[in-house]
């Protein structure tokens, strides 16, 4: 075999061979690299109460109340919600309908006690102008979350 | 491709690029700065903070398209044994690792605000931070050798290993639930960003290119210098060494 | 003009965003240009001192 026909076939397998091992060890980390985990994952699941995870989802409309420093929503993802509290400053981002993830622990109740809500927003740039004629002509969801 | 293996062929070719490269560099992000930061409007949620979009994106897309090029002139020169490409692949670590950089960082002061975190280990964070790793790795490897032909081989390989984490970039956004939204220009459906902010988007993308061009085209020429100042250094040690054996 | 600098209450993000993005970018060009010509300056005088035999040929290449 020509050096350069054999060199071209080591480069290749070499390749080959890292690229499924980098893959395989993606594969088993799958659930590591999810960031968060969606309401219905923590329904389906469960979660040993105490320790601490991300969970993410849309804000519901209407779901939001404050009482003192500490704000209360929930936050769905079409199929369950769950309720969490937060007793710091929200994201500038945060209002209903946006993607949020939260960090923290679910309680004996079913609460999530976050300890820190970051605020998701969705990959469409518009001016507020655009934006508002969307929205008059039915045509715009103002949602930040996952498509 | 094997016409400009010839050093000084490329580096003719190189001077007569130049001047255009670095016009066209001037022009569009000379252009694009102005239209970004003076007359384009503010995004409907994001605000002003949407004005780093024009210096976020174009790095991180040069940071990955400068990965591809290293990793394509690695392979031209392992299997060609191309005089010029590794030093192409070389010369331009240096340049993706700045736009990586560049990249992380103005994308944690665009999350600060944005989403309340400097950074999160969500997949397109961690892996866009692992091609920084990977690019001073590379660049390492060319240091940890004298023999810069070893060098070479070593560096090539890496880049062509690490190539892997292009993909895992592009998609991580659709694979894994991520903080990052995804993908807002190269989408299935077109991109996502109002002309209005698209305009000056592509024309700072361009100016980042051609900048590139013409940083890179100023470094290959230095290592190809560099490499000859070597050659030459090794021909007088021979000829001294040749002589003082005559004696 | 301080409403500009302000932009919105995220001054700080935007601007330190394009000024790290102008200096890296910048310097980098600055040490770039710089290495090409201490480079090219260090080839031609060694290509001085070798015999006009080589340099003859490397002038054919």
């Amino acid at each position: 075999m020509r050096p350069k026909r054999q060199r071209l076939l080591i480069v290749i397998t070499g390749l080959v061979f890292i690229g499924a091992a980098i893959g395989f060890a993606l594969f088993a980390l799958n659930e590591e690299l999810d960031v968060f985990r969606s309401p219905s994952q923590v329904a389906e699941e469960g979660f040993p109460e105490g320790k601490r995870f991300r969970v993410g989802g849309l804000v519901e409309d209407g779901s939001v109340s404050s009482e003192g420093i500490v704000t209360t929503f929930r936050v769905t993802d079409g199929a369950n919600s769950l309720t969490i509290s937060y007793a710091k400053i929200l994201p500038d981002l945060f209002r209903e309908g946006q993607g949020v993830i939260a960090l923290g622990t679910l309680n004996a109740s079913g609460t999530f006690q976050a300890q820190e809500v970051l605020a998701k927003h969705d990959e469409n740039y518009m001016p507020p102008e655009v934006a508002d004629a969307l929205k008059k002509s039915g045509h715009f969801k103002p949602e930040g979350g996952d498509s | 491709m094997h016409r400009f293996a010839n050093p000084t062929r490329f580096l003719r070719l190189a001077a007569a690029v130049l001047p255009f490269s670095a016009a066209v560099a001037a022009l569009c992000l000379g252009a694009g700065v102005v239209w970004g930061l003076f007359f384009a409007p503010p995004d409907y949620q994001q605000g002003d903070t949407v004005r780093i979009m024009f210096i976020h994106v174009p790095a991180a897309m040069m940071a990955m398209g400068v990965y591809a090029g290293m990793a394509i002139s690695s392979a031209i020169a392992l299997i060609w044994r191309h005089a010029v490409a590794d030093l192409i692949a070389k010369a331009s670590a240096p340049i993706g690792a700045t736009f990586c950089f560049i990249c992380l960082v103005t994308g944690s002061l665009w999350g600060k605000p944005m989403w309340g975190t400097w950074w999160v280990w969500d997949a397109r964070l961690t892996s866009m931070l692992i091609m920084l790793f990977i690019y001073l790795g590379y660049m390492a490897l060319w240091q940890a050798f004298d023999d810069q032909t070893k060098a070479a081989r070593a560096a090539a390989i890496l880049a062509l290993v690490g190539a892997i984490n292009l993909p895992v970039i592009k998609f991580s956004v659709e694979w894994w639930n991520t903080l990052h939204q995804p993908a807002s220009l190269i989408t299935m459906s077109g991109p996502k960003i109002h002309e209005s902010l698209l305009w000056p988007l592509l024309l700072m993308i361009v100016g980042f290119g051609a900048y590139y061009l013409t940083v890179l085209i100023y470094r290959v020429r230095a290592e190809i210098h560099m490499r000859r100042t070597r050659m030459l250094r090794l021909a007088q040690a021979d000829r001294h060494a040749a002589m003082q054996a005559a004696e | 003009m301080s409403e500009f600098l302000s932009m919105g209450g995220y001054g700080f993000f935007i601007w330190t965003s394009w000024g790290v993005g102008a200096v890296l970018m910048i310097g980098l060009l600055i040490q770039s240009i710089a290495v090409a010509r201490s480079a090219a300056r260090e080839v031609q005088a060694i290509e001085q001192l070798s015999p006009r035999r080589r340099r003859r040929k490397a002038d054919a290449e």
